[in-house]
């Protein structure tokens, strides 16, 4: 290979930083997750199967499913009514509010499990008055739901603020002119404008309300069949020993993962084009 | 529609922006708004548009106050610097886009958006997005979208600027042709002088927030009513001197000026093709030397220094009189001013153009 520009690393630098590269991917990522399928198929398809069924497997999927049905639209319209008013107006408190939706990304997930914790249960500050009211939040689905949105709610509003700064409000202002209400802007210029980001902070935001264990574990109580995610009935089955049907539940979260990051991928290449699209008519 | 814009005022923060503008535009002329930028021009089309609300003042159209109207209830054009196209809709549904949100019938919008390709000569681009076109295509696209509505004023910020200069010339004209054709009340933001003057029937001459002066493209190029028209509207070779009475003196030449009393310092303005050029001393010309001769394609500018009247002046000659008088630099020569534009004031007024060339 030539040397064609002055910034180019002479090859043998280049090999050794690709090789350190591969063998670290190899070594954390592309093992585990082979053991892991291996694991999980390795007694047949049938077993594999069998042990997804089961019914506390089953309830598991079931409330996985349920807690990203509640949390993935509710941090949906939070991030666009977020990246919304941070991009499209100007007051005082702006930097602060941008900081405050990085937060989740800053605390331990187990934190914020146990501030639910201290907020809802039984010895927490509101816990009498839910009591007395009958409202079950910890150790219950409401719980689960809470401290996944707390975790997942940077996702969306983080992907679509760049992507709404740098297209500014030329063409919503256009609309207004042209008489458009709200609602119409909305509907007709915003959301398809910014419709792959949205997408991909969507799905972003399903894979880790999925995948996440920390905050829900200190929430759950891990009662089987009734507050366990799929995350956490993993961990259930692995200290039972159970240690095939535990990868065979792992197993999906795995699918979870290569099914995101197609989708990521694509959607990256959409929005790419687009973005060019957009770069070249200035 | 005649517009009328009174006392208007607005400050961005601590920041003025326009301050006290008052101004009255014929209905069915296309103005131009010229300054340099930051001189409040665009801010002052948002505010005709609604966009921008101002702090002070009235803005009426055909004598109805429209300043508490929403933009969406005014019914203007607006065509935006970087034309805002809808880059999800084809070109059709972009010229349908202002129809449709007031749930025009379907025949009445597709017959109008046909009739609007037509008048831009895109009739056969209805089903393009707005990248697979040119810039001077999706311009006019712009325009058919913000004429779709029959506006009563139509607004454009910049037009010109983000095409290449041979578009730019024949959009220029076409657009003129339009006006001429369409006769709706039109202004356009510009910062090019030469682009106001050939498009525009009135100029506003806009500088830091205030109205320089307005008139016809003649009327602010041959009698600018500041110091600050004469250096905006193209090169000047700016002399220091004084007036008495009737009369302005530099150096020992002497001019005659608008009567201004008391003696005051002043500065004596003369474009570059308003000095001639002479190998001998005439009455009232003055000795320079030649420092470069610059061919400009038909005409030529010639760069001199004449202490103590001033350094780096320029003259601009045509071709035929720069061939007869054969300068090359080193040249002595003599320069007489044709003719000289006088205002009074000790300095050359600080205003957003010298701090832009600064």
């Amino acid at each position: 290979m030539r040397h064609s520009r002055a910034t180019d690393d002479p090859p043998w630098v280049r090999r050794l930083l690709i090789a350190g590269a591969l063998l670290f991917l190899g070594a954390f990522l592309l093992v585990p997750a082979a053991a892991v399928l291996w694991e999980a198929v390795r007694g047949g398809v049938d077993l594999w199967w069998q042990a997804i069924v089961e019914p506390d497997a089953w309830a598991a999927i079931k409330l996985t499913l349920l807690v990203a049905a509640i949390a993935v639209p509710l941090n949906t319209l939070f991030g666009l009514a977020a990246a919304w008013s941070l991009t499209r107006f100007r007051y005082r408190g702006q930097t602060l509010l941008l900081s405050l939706i990085d937060l989740p990304f800053g605390v331990s997930p187990v934190i914020a499990g146990m501030v639910t914790v201290l907020l809802f249960g039984a010895h927490g500050w509101f816990g009498p008055w839910l009591q007395a009211h009958d409202v079950k939040i910890v150790f219950a689905v409401p719980g689960i739901v809470l401290a996944t949105v707390f975790v997942t709610f940077p996702f969306v509003a983080r992907e679509l603020i760049p992507f709404m700064q740098q297209q500014g409000s030329e063409e919503e202002e256009a609309a207004l002119v042209m008489g458009a209400s709200g609602w119409q802007i909305l509907t007709r210029v915003t959301l398809p404008n910014i419709r792959w980001s949205l997408l991909y902070g969507v799905i972003l935001c399903n894979a880790r309300a999925m995948g996440e264990f920390g905050a829900v574990s200190v929430v759950s109580g891990h009662i089987r069949g009734l507050t366990n995610t799929i995350p956490l009935h993993v961990e259930v089955l692995y200290n039972e020993y159970a240690f095939r049907a535990s990868f065979a539940v792992a197993s999906l979260l795995f699918l979870l993962a290569v099914a995101t990051l197609v989708a990521k991928q694509w959607m990256e290449w959409k929005h790419r084009a687009e973005r060019l699209a957009t770069e070249r008519s200035p | 529609m005649s517009i009328e814009i009174t006392g208007v005022s607005k400050a961005f923060g601590a920041q003025p922006v326009l301050r006290d503008v008052t101004l009255s535009l014929p209905g069915g002329e296309l103005t131009a708004l010229l300054g340099p930028s930051g001189c409040g021009k665009t801010t002052l089309l948002r505010i005709l548009a609604g966009l921008e609300a101002p702090d002070a003042g009235v803005v009426r159209v055909s004598g109805e106050a429209i300043t508490d109207r929403s933009a969406r209830e005014r019914n203007v054009g607006l065509v935006f610097q970087h034309y805002a196209l809808f880059r999800h809709m084809t070109v059709g549904e972009n010229v349908a886009f202002p129809l449709r949100v007031r749930r025009s019938p379907d025949g009445e919008v597709k017959a109008r958006v046909q009739e609007l390709l037509a008048l831009v000569q895109l009739e056969g681009l209805a089903g393009r997005y707005p990248t697979q076109l040119s810039g001077g295509q999706r311009q006019r696209v712009a325009l058919a979208r913000a004429l779709a509505t029959q506006p009563s004023v139509l607004l454009l910020d910049e037009p010109f600027g983000a095409l290449d200069a041979r578009v730019r010339q024949e959009l220029r004209r076409w657009l003129r042709r339009l006006h001429d054709e369409l006769h709706v009340t039109s202004v356009f933001v510009t910062h090019d002088q030469e682009e106001a003057f050939e498009v525009s029937d009135r100029v506003v001459l806009m500088n830091a927030g205030r109205i320089e002066q307005v008139g016809t493209p003649e009327q602010v190029f041959e009698e600018p009513a500041s110091p600050f028209v004469m250096r905006f509207l193209g090169a000047v070779n700016v002399f220091r001197g004084r007036v008495d009475g009737g009369r302005a003196y530099v150096g020992d030449l002497e001019f005659s000026a608008p009567e201004s009393g008391a003696r005051s310092p002043a500065h004596v303005y003369v474009r570059p093709h308003e000095l001639e050029i002479g190998r001998a001393p005439v009455p009232g010309s003055f000795a320079a030397r030649v420092d470069r001769v610059v061919p400009l394609g038909a005409a030529v500018r010639v760069e001199l220094s004449a202490p103590p009247y001033g350094e780096r002046l320029e003259a601009e000659l045509d071709l035929r009189r720069s061939q007869a008088l054969c300068l090359v630099p080193g040249d002595r020569v003599y320069l007489s001013p044709r003719r000289v534009r006088v205002f009074a004031g000790r300095e050359l007024e600080q205003d957003s153009l010298t701090a832009s060339q600064l």
